[in-house]
């Protein structure tokens, strides 16, 4: 789940925040008194999009009369930045804060400010090692975070353009197409020969085709050591040059993800192709409603699987209702909750024991013209191999993302963007 | 200011003092100091102790994604990178290039309409809260809707310049395109502003003036020149410096003006990041405390540099004149 919203709150929020965190850290208050179990409870969370959550939470009130929840939405990256600057101040955390995947290695340092779900009874097992050892402590102990959803990665189509462009659109017959990334962008070149309509595109930002080839490969960014390896590492550069490829055949819309303009891509149909985690079933479905019907899914190509995005609920220590917290988490990523959220809401399960079942593997979506939405999605994480990840991975991806798009504006050559990219990994992790 | 009203205190008083008690004298010599504590009170807790923390965290190596590095005490070294930091001198580059683009030609506008605003005008205390009208509008609420007219594909303006040939601009896209869309959503905030502040010098200007000028057989435009730019060179003076103070510190328009998911880097090349975002940028969104907290220092010292030039300047002006 990554749902980048209006920026409005961020703002006015982070100049609050600086004057919260240049003001009050180190005087940071820690009233964990306990309260009373049957006494009304009201718990805040904080989430930087919609996770589907208010139904649930109704669900909820009914066997806990006694909580009330608040939920708190504020955009992906203000969200990450508050919760930042509330332990770093102190104070001002919600009782429960999701934590994005990419973003969850960089809070390890702070896992002694957030509740360890082990000794409350979690068995990490519930997830695959990929997801749970992310939020561990930095020596690997502990678990702070509680995996909600994970993003397996599938590639969502429009198959009334494929058809239009002479390709075939039939599901199997598409994932047949591209057997790599390079098939991916030659099948590309063709159809912006043979589409009718010259105002769609193949894919609708390079950052999005980069991030899927990389999120297949098992070293990214990083080294087992944690050493930064983005120059040295030749898989980060053949996705780069990749992708790059694509930009300068002109299959790129170069609407930059997760911006309003993107938004609009998806519902004036500038783009045949969008590469897709789970997540992003339900961010088209709400955001271009009247595509329904239109949309397949085929394989992804590469590996066939990999991982993008994904989800964590956390219990900062600060909470005063570190109990009702953790149990609210706890039912919110237990099985039975997970599962109607995928099957309502799209947010595919990181729950291991989930993708066998039924309900989760038999899964279809009419607006995705009854794609095996389900299938799809276990098989693309099942061969799921932990990726090594470190702090900044999240920022690493927005920088090589921002270097493609000065590609796509036609502002940069690919050597020029590419050493940007380079000098500003160095910023951020230097 | 307290150093200038004590001596005139202690002059009016001089007589009862030696009549009264302790009392009487502490409440005549402390009072003031009593009445002007609330601002200094508030100014030390979120102006001064800010300022000072702020200096002392620039000389540490505190960032997020090091443990322990709180008090790790590195004297000038965020400094030293500083100088040698491109992305710095970029924002340097940015911040001026926008501040330029923004203040003149938005005070030249603010001094034309102050100029027609003082003619009598039917309705002229509708015309006149008019201009003020942008500028108590919210800065991110304005921002939001031009990111929405300067739009690539669907913008209104690049609608509008398409009826001439002018073909799309991606005004986020490049350097000049980004500078001047950003300069137009400050122009369309402040000019309003500047000119009512324009309008008060202007009335305060003799009519005798004009009028001699006028037997003297002066037009209109003579007299602006000769009579109302001259007069008005404080209020310029004054509306010069507080621009060049705001544009130094440009932030919210920047920030919002990059609809991308990465708001503080200023476009895909950095192409509009000014200092105030390369700050907020390192700071809360690198989380590099330290390295954030020296730029916000140099970024200090900049506009107080800024500030003496455009003093100095001034007081040249005005000797040039006496002379």
């Amino acid at each position: 789940m990554r749902v980048a919203t209006t920026r409005r709150s961020a703002l006015v929020f982070g100049v609050g925040a600086m004057l919260v965190g240049s003001m009050l850290t180190g005087c940071g208050s820690s009233s964990d008194r306990p309260a009373d179990s049957n006494g009304p409870v009201t718990l805040t969370v904080n989430l930087f999009g919609n996770f589907g959550y208010k139904d649930l939470y109704a669900e909820y009130k009914k066997s806990h009369p006694n909580i009330t929840i608040k939920e708190n939405i504020t955009d992906f990256n203000g969200h990450h930045k508050n919760l930042q600057a509330h332990l770093l101040a102190g104070a001002g955390t919600a009782d429960i804060e999701a934590i994005e995947v990419n973003q969850v290695v960089g809070f390890r340092p702070q896992a002694a400010k957030f509740v360890d779900f082990l000794s409350y009874g979690v068995n990490r097992d519930q997830w695959v090692e990929a997801t749970w050892r992310r939020a561990t402590g930095q020596d690997g102990t502990g678990l702070f975070g509680l995996g909600t959803d994970i993003g397996g990665l599938a590639l969502c189509y429009r198959a009334d353009v494929f058809k239009a462009a002479g390709l075939p659109a039939e599901r199997d017959a598409v994932s047949k197409l591209f057997t790599d990334w390079n098939s991916y962008i030659e099948v590309g070149k063709q159809f912006q020969a043979k589409t009718p309509d010259k105002n769609v595109n193949w894919f609708d930002a390079g950052s999005n085709v980069f991030n899927a080839i990389v999120n297949q490969s098992q070293k990214n960014a990083y080294d087992e050591s944690g050493k930064v390896i983005v120059e040295a590492n030749p898989v980060v550069k053949q996705a780069w040059d990749t992708t790059v490829a694509g930009i300068q055949a002109g299959e790129s819309a170069g609407l930059a993800a997760f911006s309003p303009q993107w938004n609009t891509g998806f519902q004036k149909g500038q783009f045949a192709t969008v590469t897709c985690p789970s997540w992003m079933m339900a961010y088209i479905k709400d955001n271009a409603p009247e595509t329904a019907g239109k949309w397949d899914i085929a394989k992804i190509p590469g590996t066939g699987g990999g991982n993008w995005g994904g989800s964590y609920l956390t219990v900062p220590k600060a909470s005063r209702h570190q109990q009702e917290a953790v149990e609210l988490a706890k039912w919110l990523t237990a099985p039975q909750q997970e599962k109607w959220l995928f099957t309502n809401k799209g947010n595919f399960p990181s729950d291991q024991a989930l993708w066998s079942e039924p309900e989760v593997a038999g899964f279809t979506d009419p607006f995705f013209s009854s794609a095996p939405a389900g299938k799809i999605f276990s098989e693309s994480v099942k061969s799921l191999k932990p990726q090594i990840t470190g702090p900044h991975q999240g920022e690493i991806g927005n920088a090589i993302g921002n270097a493609l798009q000065s590609v796509e504006q036609g502002k940069a050559t690919p050597d020029d963007a590419w050493k940007r990219a380079l000098a500003d990994v160095k910023n951020l992790a230097g | 200011m307290a150093v200038l009203t004590k001596p005139r205190v202690r002059a009016t008083h001089v007589a009862p003092r030696a009549r009264h008690g302790l009392r009487y004298r502490l409440d005549v010599k402390g009072a003031p100091y009593l009445y002007i504590a609330p601002f200094f009170l508030v100014f030390g807790v979120f102006g001064l102790f800010p300022l000072v923390y702020t200096g002392y965290v620039s000389l540490t190596g505190w960032r997020a994604d090091t443990p322990g590095s709180e008090d790790t005490f590195v004297g000038w070294r965020n400094y030293a990178d500083l100088v040698h930091d491109p992305f710095f001198w970029n924002a340097v580059k940015n911040t001026i290039g926008i501040g330029l683009i923004s203040t003149v030609p938005q005070l030249l506008m603010a001094l034309g309409i102050a100029h027609l605003l003082n003619y009598k005008l039917r309705g002229r205390t509708f015309f006149r809260m008019g201009v003020l009208l942008p500028n108590v509008t919210s800065v991110a609420a304005v921002t939001i809707i031009f990111v929405q007219l300067f739009g690539r594909d669907y913008g209104m303006i690049n609608w509008f310049l398409g009826l001439f040939g002018i073909g799309h601009t991606d005004w986020q896209a490049g350097t000049l395109s980004s500078w001047i869309a950003i300069s137009v959503i400050v122009t369309w905030r402040w000019t309003g502003y500047n000119a009512l502040i324009y309008l008060a010098g202007m009335q305060a200007i003799p009519f005798e003036l004009y009028e001699s000028a006028a037997l003297d057989g002066a037009s209109r435009w003579k007299q602006f020149w000769m009579i109302t730019v001259p007069m008005l060179r404080p209020t310029i003076l004054f509306t010069v410096i507080v621009s060049t103070i705001g544009s130094l510190q440009l932030f919210g328009e920047p920030l919002l003006f990059n609809t991308s998911q990465t708001p503080t880097t200023g476009g895909s090349q950095h192409q509009f990041q000014t200092l105030a975002l390369y700050t907020y940028d390192q700071f809360w969104q690198k989380f590099k405390y330290g390295y954030g907290a020296a730029i916000s220092w140099a970024m200090f010292l900049l506009i107080a540099l800024f500030v003496v030039v455009n003093l100095v300047a001034a007081r040249r002006m005005r000797g040039a004149d006496a002379s």
